[in-house]
């Protein structure tokens, strides 16, 4: 602001005048109205390579339309010209930091039309690598949801405490990232000796990490600021939108594929409760995320014990051919619901997969939930809505 | 034990068929069809005309969450590995055609007779409950017929559509902005359609194809003979 002019002096008038020319000038300069501002392909808080296209007044967002595609691989028609028991390669490659999740529903569809039921023991096995699949997805989202407000500590405690999970996959599956480890009728392989023992360990390990982000994190007061009533999704739009998994229980929709739709997994065997928030904001998400990490910690524990002894794979033919029929079967993944549709005409590979991915429909909430945030806040609102881009893009 | 899962299915069973009944009388003419998969799903098909306000009709009576919404291609794959082989024809080869007709019904869950059909699930969090739903959509040479958009009754829609657009080819009227999401803008075809090739696959053939799990001894000599000609004259022809 420019000070008031003093009139006795010719030379302050002038000046005045000036500073009131240049501020025009600047405001003219700065004229606030449609700036479109690219965020991405490559940029940190998108786990890949998605672009938003924001249109800005100043540091408000007037619309931020996602742009996809740049991962696409096809996936649901090159699942037609692959067996079934090959599909599982890809449909890994989904959500690539939960992939044992991703086999689980497309198996049991198949399942479903073959009339074959798995084993419980390996049921248990399954469900205790579905839980062990979340905690690494979600727990590398609780440090890197730090990273989005600015916040380095926590990420590297994630990609520390992550690894201990991924060596328990790892010892089971023989891969970090894509077991491949599902069969039509069971799995590959039994458990290991003195596994048991070690994901014990590793789950006390991660429930230390939980809190440790609670204390990091939660209770910091710029993350707090930053992520409290910023992006805040109502219930009802959630369900509007087919929001899934975190996010709608952040909202507070009750709503768990675990307990309310379980396809035969041993979830249903087990004490644990499902975590809901009522204020739909992306401190609402983190919170929930942590919660879920907590409860899946304590699910794998109470399996860990309870795992029944028998045969791991059920009586199926080596060359599987799936009867001719329609199933869909979904999940709740670490990222939501995750549901293949699998039609099959009885030959060797499927004739139509339909994967209903959780980060897909997440996403398309973005362009309602943008409106009239701040361009700081994009960044939050993404990483909370936490999606994989494998995941979107298929 | 098989005791013990029938009688759990019955419960869910009973759960479904009274649904079912429920939603036919709710929607009245618009149901075409309703089949129920004891223990897994149940299937609505309606018809194409009142797509929209049979999805209205659901969501007011209580189907609020949303799920996907698709459409599959029921012609037959021209690029199928193993389709015109004897091996995986033994079990579906006599029902050429006195018995297609059948053969399309146990496919078909719920029915259907057209090349295009609409596929949509919608979750009803307060009853427990999810209904898939089926439209045949009608098609004059291999343009399928314009369904009215469901944007407004669920806005997540908005997504699933412009992908069934540009897989498909179906276009959705009343869509505000139905264009490629996946594909690039100038990117010609359909690729979902059955009739789309791809072309990864006839450009060389497919390694995998000897690559299927161990094989017992008395089927393994047929089959690898049977996929070794294939693949050689495929292989070797290009």
């Amino acid at each position: 602001m420019s000070p008031p002019p003093t009139a006795s002096s010719l030379r302050s008038q002038q000046a005045y005048v000036a500073a009131q020319a240049a501020d025009a000038r600047v405001n003219v300069e700065l004229d606030t109205g449609d700036m479109t501002l690219n965020i991405g392909p490559q940029h940190p808080a998108t786990h890949g390579t998605l672009r938003i296209a924001c249109q800005l007044d100043g540091e408000q967002v007037i619309s931020a339309e996602p742009l996809m595609g740049y991962m696409h691989r096809g996936y649901e028609k090159l699942c037609e010209v692959r067996t079934f028991p090959q599909c599982t390669t890809l449909i890994n490659r989904i959500d690539w930091l939960g992939s044992f999740a991703n086999e689980v529903p497309f198996i049991l569809a198949a399942e479903q039309l073959m009339g074959v039921e798995a084993p419980p023991r390996a049921q248990w096995i399954r469900t205790i690598l579905f839980e062990l699949s979340r905690i690494a997805n979600v727990s590398l989202f609780l440090g890197d949801m730090g990273v989005q407000v600015g916040a380095l500590t926590p990420v590297f405690f994630a990609f520390r405490d992550r690894e201990r999970v991924l060596n328990q996959i790892e010892a089971v599956t023989g891969g970090r990232f894509h077991p491949n480890f599902d069969r039509i009728g069971g799995l590959k392989d039994d458990l290991p000796r003195g596994w048991i023992d070690e994901t014990h360990a590793v789950m006390a390990k991660m429930r230390g990490f939980c809190d440790e982000m609670e204390d990091l994190l939660m209770g910091n007061e710029i993350f707090q600021a930053r992520c409290r009533s910023v992006g805040v999704i109502p219930g009802e739009v959630a369900l509007d939108f087919g929001l899934s998994g975190a996010n709608l229980r952040a909202s507070g929709v009750d709503w768990d594929l675990r307990r309310d739709a379980n396809p035969g997994l041993a979830w249903d065997q087990v004490d644990w409760r499902v975590w809901t928030h009522p204020d739909g904001d992306s401190f609402a998400r983190y919170w929930v995320r942590l919660q879920e990490t907590r409860e899946a910690t304590k699910i794998v524990d109470q399996l860990l014990d309870g795992i029944p002894a028998g045969p791991i794979m059920a009586k199926v033919p080596r060359i599987i051919k799936v009867p001719a029929g329609e199933a869909y079967v979904s999940t709740e993944n670490p990222l939501g619901e995750m549901g293949y549709y699998v039609v099959s005409k009885g030959g060797l590979e499927p004739f139509r997969v339909k994967i209903r991915t959780p980060s897909f429909s997440n996403i398309s909430v973005v362009p309602w939930v943008m409106r009239g945030t701040y361009v700081p806040d994009i960044i939050t609102i993404l990483g909370s809505l936490y999606f994989i881009l494998g995941d979107i893009d298929r | 034990m098989a005791d013990e899962t029938e009688d759990a299915a019955a419960p869910g069973d009973e759960a479904r068929e009274a649904l079912a009944a429920e939603l036919a009388e709710l929607l009245g003419d618009a149901v075409v069809e309703t089949h129920v998969e004891p223990g897994q799903n149940l299937w609505l098909r309606i018809e194409i005309g009142h797509w929209r306000d049979a999805l209205a009709a659901l969501r007011e009576s209580g189907f609020v969450y949303f799920g996907f919404l698709s459409a599959i291609d029921w012609s037959d794959a021209p690029e199928g590995r193993y389709e015109d082989t004897e091996f995986d024809a033994a079990g579906a080869g006599e029902d050429d055609d006195a018995t297609s007709a059948t053969a399309a019904e146990t496919v078909r869950r719920g029915g259907g007779e057209t090349r295009f059909q609409m596929l949509a699930q919608l979750h009803a969090p307060a009853r427990h409950a999810a209904v898939l739903i089926k439209a045949d959509l009608p098609d004059s040479e291999g343009t399928p017929a314009t369904v009215p958009s469901i944007v407004d009754v669920f806005a997540g829609a908005d997504w699933h559509e412009r992908e069934a657009h540009e897989m498909f080819g179906i276009v959705f009227d009343g869509h505000p902005n139905l264009e490629h999401i996946y594909l690039p803008t100038e990117f010609e075809g359909h690729p979902l359609r059955k009739d789309f090739p791809l072309l990864a696959r006839a450009v060389k053939p497919w390694p995998g194809v000897v690559d299927i799990e161990e094989i017992p001894p008395e089927l393994e000599a047929q089959l690898e003979a049977e996929v070794m000609a294939e693949f050689e004259a495929s292989g070797a022809g290009a």
